[in-house]
């Protein structure tokens, strides 16, 4: 059984095609993102899932249920909104019972999960709170609660980590990672952020123009970008034209070199390309080095430790024949 | 680069500017002193708030604990609660009821017709439609409120429009059955509770209609859809969700609608019947009465009703979304 599935899903708004011929299959528990800029259609994805847009062609599933025209909420489907949307009129409490309130459980039964659903995100005893009273954290904590007491079979997740600073972002990460790896439900999760979607997804589906450009284990994606955007996006690889290509490894098309494959030596009489240093920024664990290679833009970083030539300095190039990922799309 | 060259070539910039003139100086002086630019900004508002309005709405009060001399028809400067014993005789009981009730009629009525107006209006009317949206509350506001109320005592006539056209729908029996009705009916609607209802409604209506707009437009749609996520039909999303956030605008319009009801004595006086309202009984004992301490003890009369009104609102929590 698939948990989800989108056969040639197109949804457009007048002209604008938000998403357009997408084909996708979730598996059942997969961690799974989408990643790609805003107004790639990531977002739009995820809302036909949650019922908010309905397709305006194809079909979509939710483990095997036909789902066009079935309102959310009848979908058993939950949602953690990019701003969260905790209903500002009710406590912590109620909010994570609302789900369960609408169902109709009974009053202590759903006072007695939703406190159990505080305690799994690490907020117990905050109930009686307003949503205005907690932090960014506590907030997004109390969204994902909210979603999970209702059992759902797959969790969407909107951006649920883009308003959160880069400490609390780095935790919640693992936290969720964790969660997700502990209930066995599937999530869904949009990002623009290649680094959140390589370290926590299973798979990543890349997005672009509405399109899915490639689908794959954050390894492929990241060493094996099928096309020119898949390489630009993901990480900060050089891309390379074909005669580069052609120069190096006798294969056509567009490459990918990533800058930790390329090794920089001072050494200017050693073999390898020749180049200058254009710039040098120090990134912490590593530097990066902006390098001219006979006209050709490329990056290198250089791990901590090993001696950073300077701004200016003549240097020679060289990688390994495995490090030249060659392209099969010219997009 | 010649980009370069142009930010440089101009020579150092002086890291502190000259202050210019006057002006510059007072500038300053506010910059350092915020609370001065305050005080000075609120000091005439709050002059003629302080002793142009709420000073002679306190003089008029202090006029309802005088009494009026019975044979001379003189006001006796002499502090009595004899005034607010008058107050209380059962004629002018039952105006205070009478008023009070409709106020509260025409308030419930009032936001029944304006929430689904100001619910589209906030979530589904966009460019044109929406300043059609404003023109259509907007317009009726701006034409005078006399000419208005007398085209419907026209509307609302025998021989109006109104009349003519359930004639045509056949419905003049509808309309006889309820103006036969005890209290609420008459010989016409132009002459009965109900006509003096209908137009109150109309008149308030943008009041109400305006602050729930407002109170809507900031529900973020994320809210609604997420209810709906989590299960709720469109109905008890409204209930849980969109109503109860709504209802500070709910209570801001009703307290318009509800003391413009209160105080109004000419909407009474030209479609109505001849049972008085407060606003015509203030009128009637302050002008050819003469009686200026039970006028004022009538104004009293709304003033106290919106206080408990507003302390109830309070309590029932319409201020809590705020």
């Amino acid at each position: 059984m698939i948990a989800v599935s989108f056969e040639n899903v197109s949804r457009h708004f007048g002209s604008v095609k938000a998403v357009d011929s997408v084909d996708l299959e979730v598996q059942p528990g997969e961690f799974f993102a989408m990643l790609g800029p805003s107004g790639s259609g990531k977002t739009t994805c995820l809302r036909l899932i949650a019922g908010f847009e309905q397709p305006t062609a194809g079909a979509i599933s939710i483990f095997g249920e036909r789902a066009e025209g079935v309102p959310p909420y009848r979908r058993n489907v939950n949602t953690v909104f990019q701003d969260y949307a905790l209903f500002p009129h009710m406590n912590v409490l109620d909010n994570v019972a609302y789900g369960l309130k609408v169902k109709g459980i009974s009053k202590t039964e759903r006072i007695r999960i939703a406190e159990d659903a505080l305690a799994l995100v690490r907020l117990p005893g905050y109930g009686t709170r307003k949503p205005g009273q907690l932090s960014g954290g506590q907030r997004q904590r109390v969204a994902l609660a909210r979603a999970l007491v209702n059992r759902p079979k797959v969790l969407l997740l909107d951006e649920p980590l883009g308003a959160l600073d880069l400490k609390l972002r780095e935790n919640m990460q693992e936290e969720l990672k964790a969660l997700q790896k502990s209930l066995g439900i599937t999530f869904i999760f949009v990002t623009h952020d290649q680094g959140e979607a390589l370290s926590m997804a299973d798979r990543v589906a890349v997005f672009n123009d509405g399109r899915i450009m490639q689908v794959g284990t954050p390894q492929d994606i990241y060493a094996r970008p099928v096309s020119r955007f898949v390489a630009d996006f993901v990480g900060s690889s050089n891309v390379v034209p074909p005669d580069f290509v052609k120069r190096h490894c006798q294969r056509d098309g567009w490459g990918s070199l990533r800058p930790e494959a390329i090794r920089v030596s001072t050494q200017t009489n050693s073999a390898g390309i020749r180049a200058r240093v254009v710039s040098v920024s120090y990134i912490g664990a590593a530097t990066r080095l902006g390098l001219d290679a006979e006209g050709l833009r490329l990056h290198a970083t250089v791990p901590a430790g090993l001696t950073v030539p300077e701004q200016g300095a003549d240097v020679v190039l060289t990688f390994g024949a495995d490090a030249l990922h060659v392209m099969e799309a010219d997009a | 680069m010649s980009g370069t060259v142009a930010l440089t070539d101009r020579g150092a910039p002086a890291i502190l500017t000259a202050r210019n003139g006057l002006l510059g100086a007072l500038s300053d002086l506010f910059w350092r002193k915020p609370k001065l630019l305050l005080f000075l900004m609120l000091l005439p508002p709050v002059l003629w708030l302080g002793i142009v309005y709420l000073g002679s709405l306190f003089a008029l009060l202090l006029q309802s604990f005088f009494s009026i001399d019975e044979y001379s028809g003189m006001i006796k400067r002499e502090f009595t609660l004899k005034t607010y014993g008058e107050l209380l005789q059962p004629a002018n009981l039952d105006i205070m009821i009478r008023t009070v009730v409709m106020a509260t009629l025409v308030t419930i009525a009032s936001a029944v017709v304006a929430f689904p107006i100001a619910h589209y209006a906030a979530r589904y009317a966009r460019g044109k439609w929406k300043a059609l949206f404003y023109l259509g509350i907007m317009l009726p506001l701006w034409s005078s409120y006399l000419v208005k109320i007398y085209a419907w005592k026209l509307i609302l006539a025998k021989e109006g429009i109104f009349n003519w056209a359930l004639a045509n729908l056949h419905l003049t029996g509808l309309l006889e059955a309820w103006l036969a009705l005890p209290i609420v009916g008459g010989s016409s609607l132009s002459v009965s509770f109900t006509g003096t209802f209908i137009v109150f409604v109309y008149v308030w209506l943008p009041f109400m209609i305006l602050p729930i707009q407002a109170s809507l437009e900031r529900i973020p749609v994320s809210l609604v859809e997420a209810s709906a996520d989590l299960g709720a039909s469109p109905g008890r999303s409204f209930w849980s969700v969109i109503f109860p956030l709504a209802l500070p605008g709910v209570a801001a319009g009703s307290i318009f609608t509800f003391s413009l009801t209160l105080g109004d004595y000419i909407i009474p006086k030209i479609i109505g019947t001849s049972h008085l309202f407060i606003g015509q009984a203030v009128y009637a004992h302050q002008g050819t009465a003469g009686n200026i301490p039970l006028a004022a003890a009538f104004t009293v009369v709304p003033i106290v009703v919106m206080g408990l009104y507003l302390w109830m609102a309070k309590r029932m929590g319409a201020f809590d979304a705020i």
